[in-house]
């Protein structure tokens, strides 16, 4: 645990010791308004809720995360500070996580520097809070599925690039998978039971209904899983591939 | 301390070690040599538990490093080659990571921290980015990292590499101070470094051991170590090849130079015998009139390519 929290601390303070942190908070609250306000029509709609913000934050999440998580393990690797970091008295899963944890919690930041939508919506109107609150719960989960998708590609390369790429596509993929004309594709042929997993393998699927206000165990468990499955595999990755 | 038998690697085809035993107790400072490319690295990688071991055993402190390769981790300090780090932090903030990471806190972390800034020499830069610093610096921020929990074991891969004569000797005078209660090995290709500092120095070519001694030992391999230059003036006869070689203690006389009156020989002694007081006496007993006269010490470089240019 001291060893996370060792980790934890390093990897957090980099982002703020670097132009890391301040660019992409300034970037992410940026895109977040325009494209609540702008595209979202939050005051058109005459609703007081966040619904347009919650509906284009996977969108945003797809460009922005990828571009927070790429340097996670590629670049220990190009500058060879892996060979320090593994040659310490940590074990690979302690280092995954600290990064991890490091890395989500600072999405957190990001998520809770949005707080003045909320503060909007509730001067213009009464929202349903909770709904709100519940909305804000399943973004900082479905942060932690794309960090977790980020990490495990990071760790496979040295260039930083093409962990953003390639994360960008995989994450794709996986909010893709609940739309319409995905699933059609297979609904003519695969039976309905392969069609109902691939749905709920979308992010999408999980985080709109939570976004509805209903906190389902099974979204829950599903975002959970998901890091979890993500973060092993990036535990297996290094393993393999930390000296290469 | 450090216990290694039959280590190899394999890198698919590649056998970049190839059954290398030996071991380094409390004490010793163990130089590796060897051409780039020979295995030095990768050995340490594997005893540092970096590189996962393809064959053989390495206990470190009594630990295996397969079985239990965070209490070897525990009781080495290793610098790396090229001594990485994290670039965007300070020298402080760099230190303070890895004494949490070693598990220190408080006030003995502090003290940790600054007793390895002051040993490795970096007082003047304790606040500067890591990536703003020299080659020097940078690698001096690297053995600081790696004494700092004053371990029992040191591992450091190049540990003079890029450093200006006086860093090197300060280094160099740092492993020694060191070397009392540790277990030490370096590598370096710089060969007056292991007759500085190593009490045992080991060549390695394609993954071998090919020699393992005392770095006296090395220069006794030396065809040279022992054998005296003759400078005469002028050919005062013409059988001096033959009454040198009739020297007791004498093996064969080389004529190594001549030009205009004066004419160089090399006489090399059987089993590095001391000959210098009887080739003098003869060259008295004759009355040959000497320019210079010297004995030779074994090179090490000779040795080292002897030993390992051959068989490339």
């Amino acid at each position: 645990m001291g060893n996370i929290t060792a980790i934890y601390k390093r990897e957090l303070g980099n982002y703020f010791s670097t132009p890391v942190a301040y660019v992409f908070i300034v970037i992410f609250l940026m895109l977040c308004g325009i494209f609540t306000f702008y595209l979202g029509g939050l005051f058109e709609r005459g609703q007081a809720d966040l619904q347009p913000f919650f509906n284009y934050l996977p969108w945003l999440y797809l460009f922005l995360i990828p571009a927070l998580s790429m340097r996670l393990w590629a670049e220990e690797r190009r500058s060879g500070s892996i060979e320090l970091l593994m040659t310490l008295p940590i074990s690979i899963t302690q280092a995954v996580l600290g990064k991890f944890l490091a890395a989500w919690f600072f999405t957190g930041i990001a998520l809770a520097l949005t707080f003045p939508l909320w503060l909007t919506v509730n001067y213009l109107g009464q929202p349903d809070n909770p709904v709100i609150l519940s909305g804000y719960i399943g973004a900082f989960l479905m942060a932690g599925g794309y960090l977790a998708i980020g990490s495990c590609i990071s760790a496979a390369t040295k260039n930083q690039v093409i962990a953003f790429v390639i994360a960008v596509v995989i994450s794709f993929l996986f909010i893709l998978s609940g739309f319409p004309f995905v699933l059609d594709f297979f609904k003519d042929w695969a039976p309905q039971e392969i069609v109902n997993a691939i749905s709920s393998l979308s992010f999408l699927t999980h985080f709109s209904s939570i976004t509805k206000g209903v906190i389902d165990l099974k979204d829950i468990v599903y975002f959970v899983s998901f890091i979890a499955c993500w973060l092993a595999a990036n535990i297996i990755v290094i393993e393999m591939k930390k000296s290469d | 301390m450090i216990e290694v038998q039959n280590l190899s690697k394999r890198f698919d085809t590649f056998q970049a070690v190839d059954d290398i035993s030996f071991s380094v107790n409390k004490g010793e400072v163990l130089g590796f040599l060897g051409p780039n490319g020979a295995g030095k690295s990768t050995t340490m990688k594997m005893i540092t538990g970096f590189l996962s071991i393809s064959g053989g055993s390495v206990s470190v402190c009594g630990a295996d490093v397969k079985k239990s390769p965070i209490d070897v981790k525990k009781s080495i300090g290793y610098l790396p080659e090229g001594a990485p780090a994290y670039g965007d932090m300070t020298v402080k903030s760099f230190l303070s990571f890895i004494a949490d990471v070693r598990g220190f806190h408080g006030s003995e972390k502090e003290k940790r921290i600054n007793n390895a800034i002051e040993k490795a020499n970096l007082e003047s830069v304790t606040y500067k980015t890591i990536d703003t610093l020299s080659k020097g610096f940078k690698r001096r921020v690297g053995l600081a990292q790696a004494i700092l929990h004053d371990p029992p074991v040191l591992i450091m891969d190049e540990p003079t590499d890029g450093l200006d004569p006086n860093q090197k000797h300060e280094v160099r005078l740092l492993i020694k101070e060191m070397s009392k209660d540790k277990a030490i090995i370096i590598s370096t290709h710089i060969l007056e470094e292991v007759d500085a500092i190593c009490d045992r120095a080991m060549i390695i070519a394609n993954g071998k051991v090919k020699f393992d001694g005392t770095p006296k030992e090395l220069e006794n391999m030396s065809v040279n170590h022992n054998s005296v230059l003759l400078t005469l003036d002028g050919y005062p006869s013409l059988n001096v090849e033959k009454l040198l070689g009739e020297v007791e203690g004498v093996d064969r006389v080389e004529l190594a130079n001549s030009e205009s009156e004066k004419v160089t020989y090399r006489i090399f002694p059987e089993d590095n015998a001391l000959i210098e007081s009887a080739v003098g006496h003869l060259v008295q007993q004759e009355g040959w009139v000497v320019d210079a006269m010297s004995v030779e010490k074994g090179r090490l470089e000779d040795v080292f390519r002897q030993l390992t240019v051959g068989d490339q």
